[in-house]
């Protein structure tokens, strides 16, 4: 074994090779300085704009997506000369309270959901946006719904750029009438379809839960849907937060009505367990087997993405509003959507939020297709396609529009307890347990976690 | 863009060249000022300055952020009030907790007991047949692969369609052409826990072989050979000399899996996101403190997983310096 004995370390033979590195240690250090210089955003324009103007933004937006907003967002660099610098990242949730709490915040962040921006706020991180902008030019752009969504403590704190739309039940047209059903616009048409499917000999739900870490949000989705329409939008409201309980009735009432879909093996194929077993994105591929797999397939706009290849949108895709339950209640929508909010009331942020406000980013997305927005002056026309169109009509058109509650929730129950009480409960689980679990979860608000 | 991104593999290279260069021109710069030293101070203070930036950077990197975690686990949520010892009242009493130790003591008994029997019995067993090598190059190939990877193969293997569906994963093919229906491997809560088990053993096995086949190997043959002339069988054999001699590689083996199977979350987090009761402590840990962003319980957790290691390392630690008397 070779043994470090002090002859060794005596020896001096390492003066040389020190010098043999020293070029090398240099270098380094010049490559080091090079980039440290590169840094800086006047560096990279070659230095001679010292004096623009800039807006930092920090966004969740990554990957193809944010090539649609850039162009979204070029019409504004190009009139005002100022140059947005944005930085997307997939842990949005993560960095930007680091980033905020060190003294960094961006000038604008481009948030996934409001729920996240609650903390900053009871802080005092973030300046409202009706601090610098006419309250009739809000209620131009938006509808007072998505103001409402993003308003606390009676203040404006987000403007929105890009709307989810929950609500909508996927179909294949084709099939449909090849088997002579008809789109239900009660709960109990939609039901007795489903039996009708089953008396036929086919399954009529196309549901898939996996997501990986994020397993659970399909179901979740499902219940707050059914919340929405068996209690109403005001005792969804106290659901969120949790001024209703979850072991309460009305959320025991929205599991069950879930659980008779989803625990179901006649309505969904492999019932619970497949359900659990399939990916989200490949659920909807149920609808365009030969045979159909499966009939109707409740899911978000977003799932566009994941229809198959030949499949022909136009003549094998629909959609219908999820029905309504209580007559009452009509047909609410559950939404999700992405909104600035602002941390820097620079004039270049202020200017930037001015531009947002304008149709015309909003158009320019939309048209890039994928993309719904909850701005008022966008015409159906901007979208480029029939079944976009349906989902702005839809979302126009809703009764009442909420929220996706789970986002809204501390994420210890919104992303932890609830979606895991949703696997459970399609897994078999006795829902009281379940909902008591789920309400045991719930954070001391005193702790302030959201 | 371009520019961004060839000035990103810039910095990729400085950092590199600094990282590894940089020490190697600290040590000579550190060498080159002893020698200047008179010739008494030179031996004793050489090993100093040669441990010095090894313990410094362990100090910054491993003692601060231990302490730190430590000190966090008493606050709340955002680290702003002390709570005391919340935390810990939670992390034993919290069902979900509860359940993420249950699988642990389950994940360490399992993994640890069948991949070193699994891995002796094949050591002893490889040490007699010609294609040696071919048999241990399959075992050991696992071991080359990431916990993420191997996640992704079996997630294959797992796979479940409903049953009117043709099946793609290799189990449920299985279990379905011998006329069962398909079994959902990784949502069926008997058996989930185990089919990660699996996982893992499947990994570990090749680790416990090469180390237990070079011990076996490193028996004299005159004792084989002794006992064989005195009378004993194999079994007698592999129980009485075989497994005594080798009994400190064995340690060594088990107590680095025990280590591994602690700190496994990878697994857990791509194959079920550890639902339906297959968390881990690690894997809750990740979740209190990124996704709940409850800095206080996850750093409780971090501290409990810790202090379970300890014992394992001291165990360790003790056997080795038995080993260094006795040499």
């Amino acid at each position: 074994m070779p043994q470090f004995s002090k002859d060794n370390l005596k020896n001096n033979e390492s003066v040389p090779l020190q010098r043999r590195f020293a070029p090398l240690f240099l270098c380094g250090l010049g490559l080091a300085l090079v980039t440290a210089c590169g840094r800086s955003p006047e560096a990279t324009d070659g230095g001679e704009n010292n004096d623009t103007r800039t807006v930092t933004v920090l966004g969740a937006v990554t990957g193809g997506q944010l090539d649609d907003l850039r162009a979204a967002l070029a019409p504004f660099e190009e009139q005002t000369g100022i140059r947005i610098i944005y930085e997307g990242t997939d842990a949005f949730t993560t960095l930007l309270p680091i980033r905020v709490d060190s003294g960094n915040a961006p000038d604008v962040a481009l948030f996934p959901q409001p729920g996240l921006m609650t903390e900053f706020i009871a802080n005092g991180q973030m300046v409202p946006i009706d601090d610098f902008i006419e309250q009739e030019q809000l209620t131009q752009a938006f509808p007072e719904d998505w103001l409402a969504l993003a308003t606390f403590d009676d203040e404006l704190y987000g403007v929105w750029l890009r709307a989810a739309v929950k609500s909508l039940v996927w179909y294949n047209p084709q099939q449909f009438a090849e088997q002579g059903y008809t789109v239900p616009t009660t709960w109990d048409e939609m039901i007795a379809l489903s039996d009708r499917i089953v008396a036929d000999g086919g399954t009529p739900w196309c549901l898939g839960v996996a997501a990986g870490d994020a397993t659970g949000w399909v179901g979740t989705d499902w219940v707050e849907d059914i919340m929405l329409r068996t209690a109403g939008p005001e005792v969804y409201d106290q659901w969120v937060t949790n001024e209703l309980p979850f072991d309460s009735p009305p959320v025991e009432r929205a599991f069950t009505i879930f659980g008779e879909i989803a625990r179901n093996p006649e309505y969904v194929p492999g019932g619970g367990v497949g359900a659990l077993s399939t990916p989200f994105g490949d659920a909807i591929q149920g609808l365009f087997t030969e045979p159909p797999r499966c009939f109707l397939h409740r899911q978000g706009n977003f799932i566009s993405a994941f229809i198959p290849d030949g499949v022909d949108v136009d003549e094998q895709v629909d959609i219908f509003p999820l029905p309504p339950i209580e007559p009452q209640f009509g047909t609410p929508i559950l939404v999700g959507g992405d909104l600035f909010g602002v941390f820097n009331a620079t004039p270049e942020a202020q200017a930037l939020i001015e531009y947002l406000l304008t149709p015309t980013p909003h158009e320019i997305w939309a048209s890039l297709g994928g993309f719904l927005s909850p701005h008022r002056q966008v015409p159906p026309e901007a979208y480029p396609d029939e079944l976009t169109q349906r989902q702005a009509e839809i979302l126009v058109n809703a009764d009442v529009l909420r929220f996706d509650a789970s986002d809204l929730m501390p994420s210890t129950v919104g992303t932890g307890t609830f979606w895991s009480g949703a696997v459970d409960y399609i897994a078999g689980s006795d829902l009281n347990r379940v909902l008591s679990r789920i309400q045991g979860s719930w954070p001391d608000p005193e702790e302030g976690v959201y | 863009m371009t520019t961004e991104n060839l000035l990103r593999v810039l910095s990729a290279i400085a950092a590199v060249v600094l990282g590894s260069g940089g020490i190697v021109v600290l040590f000579f710069v550190a060498n080159w000022l002893v020698d200047r030293l008179p010739r008494n101070v030179r031996p004793r203070l050489l090993p100093l300055v040669y441990l010095a930036p090894a313990v410094l950077l362990l100090f910054i990197y491993l003692v601060v952020p231990s302490l730190r975690t430590f000190y966090l686990s008493f606050f709340d949520a955002r680290s702003r009030n002390f709570v005391g010892l919340a935390n810990y009242i939670f992390a034993f009493t919290d069902r979900g907790m509860l359940i993420a130790f249950r699988n642990n003591i389950l994940w360490l008994v399992l993994v640890t007991g069948i991949s070193v029997g699994l891995g002796l019995i094949i050591a002893v067993l490889v040490d007699r047949v010609k294609y040696e090598p071919l048999a241990k190059a399959l075992i050991f190939l696992p071991m080359a692969i990431s916990f993420v990877g191997a996640s992704v193969i079996w997630r294959f293997i797992y796979a479940y369609n409903p049953p009117d569906v043709a099946q793609i994963g290799l189990l449920n093919a299985i279990v379905v052409s011998l006329g069962f229906e398909p079994v959902g491997w990784l949502v069926n809560r008997t058996v989930n826990n185990l089919a990660l088990i699996t996982i893992m053993i499947w990994l570990q096995t090749g680790f416990a072989m090469v180390l237990l086949s070079a011990a076996v190997k490193g028996i004299p043959k005159d004792v084989i050979e002794a006992a064989r002339i005195d009378g004993a069988n194999e079994l007698q054999i592999f129980r009485r000399i075989t497994v005594p001699m080798i009994s400190s590689t064995i340690v060594v083996v088990a107590t680095t899996i025990i280590v591994a199977v602690l700190k496994v979350f990878d697994i857990v987090f791509v194959m079920t996101g550890g639902l339906l009761d297959t968390d881990v402590i690690a894997s809750r840990m990740i979740r209190e403190m990124f996704n709940f962003r409850h800095f206080g319980r996850g750093s409780a957790i971090a501290v409990i997983l810790l202090l379970a290691v300890v014992p394992v390392m001291l165990t360790n630690i003790k056997r080795f310096r038995q080993q260094e008397a006795t040499r």
